[in-house]
């Protein structure tokens, strides 16, 4: 029997959404989305930030500055950005491991988030969560979370503690295609809807699950998996910021009136590898081409130019200033002390005086 | 003074709590309309409502998840499990999250959550349905382990509990749910981290948590008509573990039996050995001798799960070995 009669576990023919036949962009303009000019050069300001901020990073990891694990969002910064612009600033968001941009664009500082990734003591988790765990609860940053999956029930308690207190908040949970595979979606999901809690589901499918391709680890439509428990969904480009905003902002609406929850699958593109040591040599330089072609930071600087919102030295002058706090970030980072030695012991417990076995 | 079951002081103190701080919500399989599968929740869900008061999915991962992220957003959640052994499917939510949440946080994430339910044995239930999870739970940091063996503690406890800011995992019996106890009808709480000598004695310090005490005390009862005096330590709590007790009567008895109702293998009784070997080696007339669980899944037949399930007079023959008795 020749190799090619044997039996296939996986479609060897399928390919991920290619960067062309990503659902079709939202035709509004800024002045559709209600953005002003003046938001619209924040927005780029804050893709902007968390790509540079992770470009230095990188660095600074290939430098040796910091160990541990590093996993990178360029690519995907419109989901974080746009996600946030269409949520009020006291709306929950809770993540994966995938987790500088969501920190980031939810207020964590830079400095704050280099030192974290340093393990110093000024970091957002003072040192002790790293790359994968930034929380800032203050700014309704629930985390940064390392178990694929795990966090999913989390956001349906963060969201029914907001139901029980009859606030209004809605809760978003972020994670990657890897995650639906979990039964904790499938478990998450269930109670979401049979509770009606107020919390959007967002998968980033970036095409992969590690390394391994979406039709080679999943069964099925992605969005689809909202369908079996009558949770509403919805599938988003999501290297466009504006598809972002305008479908988050939706849906955020009508969670808040309903108290529902929803599932979007938003369709995104991780230009670099799972991790740092991951060469990503499961795809092909062509594919991660067609994406960087509509790589939604330039999309954005080419919607600007072309309206005449901005000059080119004006974003010239955005970059300039972000490049400069991301360097005054990397600064902080490596001149922030480690944590004291005490720390070891502190925040282990909520009592001071624990009695550690020894 | 009343005499009340276990079950009825679960009861008694979620009820106090939940009247107490409207924070606190209970949820969990049949604990609303079916009144709770060994009825610990009767009447609660008519007193506070089906928003306190909530049936799950059979769904330990996601409603133990679902608990540990109301309480990350300011709520105080008592999960119940119908038993520990149904929590294995959701036990990743209990120690990556609820455990370690806190510290990866740096200390910002508070997480005041309350596990309960039965734990250990309970008859010829087989396999996957009787294991000891106390040792398990205490290995890991940030988690509270509590394992009371009798009503009065178990109400004191429970209500420290649900009041304290960590995560606090809290076990039951279903064996021990019908047990009667005098309980004051006045508030109580009792302090978590604190052994209780149950039984003064010269000869010998035994030290027994949770169903499995009740073994020890009748072992002690017998013991006692041929004139053996036993010190009965019930540690009450095992993470923290009230070592200064227990390391005090040791001195004064210089013998040690500990009877633990988990497997062998780094249990309580491993542990609470390498203390008492560390902190009164010199004080020591035998080796600290071990009743635990055979390191044996349950078997079902009776014949098998008798021999198992340790008894009396294993603890006797223990306390024997290290009296020099025959």
């Amino acid at each position: 029997m020749s190799n090619s009669d044997k039996t296939s576990i996986t479609s060897k023919t399928a390919t991920i959404t290619r960067a062309t036949d990503l659902p079709k962009p939202t035709r509004k303009t800024h002045k559709g989305l209600n953005i002003s000019e003046e938001q619209l050069l924040e927005l780029y300001e804050s893709m902007y930030l968390q790509r540079r901020f992770e470009e230095r990073a990188m660095q600074m990891y290939q430098k040796g500055k910091f160990g541990g694990f590093l996993h990178l969002y360029i690519g995907q910064e419109a989901v974080s950005t746009g996600s946030a612009f269409a949520l009020n600033d006291d709306d929950d968001f809770i993540t994966a491991y995938r987790d500088h941009g969501h920190g980031l664009v939810k207020g964590i500082t830079p400095k704050a988030a280099m030192a974290e990734l340093f393990g110093k003591k000024d970091g957002c988790s003072r040192g002790k969560g790293g790359s994968m765990h930034y929380f800032d609860p203050e700014k309704h940053m629930w985390g940064g979370h390392g178990i694929v999956g795990a966090h999913l029930p989390l956001a349906a308690g963060i969201a029914f503690a907001n139901k029980y207190k009859e606030n209004d908040r809605v809760t978003i949970c972020f994670f990657g295609d890897g995650a639906v595979d979990q039964g904790s979606l499938n478990e998450s999901f269930n109670l979401a809807q049979l509770w009606k809690l107020p919390v959007i589901y967002v998968v980033e499918n970036n095409g992969y699950s590690m390394g391994t391709a979406v039709h080679r680890h999943s069964a099925g439509k992605l969005a689809d998996r909202a369908y079996p428990y009558g949770m509403k969904y919805d599938v988003v480009n999501g290297m466009d910021l504006f598809s972002v905003i305008d479908k988050v902002s939706e849906v955020a609406k009508r969670v808040r009136e309903t108290r529902e929850p929803y599932f979007l699958e938003i369709v995104t593109y991780r230009y670099r590898g799972h991790s740092m040591s991951d060469p990503a040599n499961y795809r092909t330089k062509e594919e991660l081409e067609e994406y960087k072609k509509i790589d939604p930071i330039e999309r954005l600087k080419t919607y600007m130019l072309e309206k005449d919102i901005a000059k080119e030295k004006d974003l010239e002058a955005i970059n300039e200033k972000v490049e400069e706090v991301v360097l005054e970030a990397v600064d902080f980072a490596d001149n922030n002390d480690f944590p004291d030695e005490e720390e070891l012991y502190q925040d282990v417990y909520a009592d001071d005086d624990f009695p550690y076995l020894t | 003074m009343a005499q009340k079951q276990f079950r009825e002081v679960i009861r008694e103190a979620i009820r106090e709590e939940m009247e107490r701080d409207e924070d606190v919500f209970i949820m969990g399989e049949e604990v609303a309309e079916y009144n709770g599968a060994y009825k610990a929740t009767q009447g609660l869900l008519d007193q506070f409502g089906d928003m306190r008061v909530i049936d799950t999915p059979i769904s330990e991962l996601g409603f133990a998840g679902l608990g540990v992220g109301a309480a990350m957003n300011g709520l105080r959640p008592i999960v119940e499990f119908m038993t520990f052994n149904f929590a294995l499917v959701g036990v990743d939510q209990i120690i990556n999250n609820a455990a370690k949440i806190r510290y990866m946080s740096g200390g910002q994430v508070k997480i005041p959550i309350v596990f309960r339910g039965p734990n250990a044995s309970a008859g010829q239930l087989g396999a996957t349905h009787s294991t000891a999870f106390e040792s398990f739970y205490a290995h890991f940091p940030g988690l509270i382990t509590i394992h009371p063996s009798e009503p009065y503690d178990a109400k004191g406890l429970l209500k420290a509990a649900i009041r304290d800011d960590n995560p606090v995992i809290f076990l039951e019996s279903e064996q021990m749910y019908g047990m009667k106890q005098e309980v004051p009808d006045e508030e109580y709480l009792l302090p978590i981290g604190k052994a209780k000598v149950k039984r003064e004695g010269k000869d010998v310090t035994v030290v027994a948590d949770g169903k499995i005490y009740h073994v020890a005390k009748q072992a002690a009862e017998q013991l006692a008509k041929d004139g053996v005096e036993v010190e009965l330590i019930d540690p009450r709590t095992i993470k923290p573990f009230d070592m200064k007790t227990v390391i005090e009567s040791v001195k004064k008895t210089n013998r040690c039996v500990v009877v633990d109702e988990s497997h062998p293998f780094g249990g309580v009784a491993a542990e609470v050995g390498f203390q008492i070997q560390r902190e009164a080696f010199d004080y020591l007339d035998a080796p600290v001798q071990r009743v635990t669980l055979p390191d044996v899944p349950a078997p079902f037949s009776k014949k098998l799960f008798d021999i198992w399930l340790p008894g009396p007079k294993q603890v006797i023959d223990a306390v024997n070995a290290v009296t020099y008795r025959s």
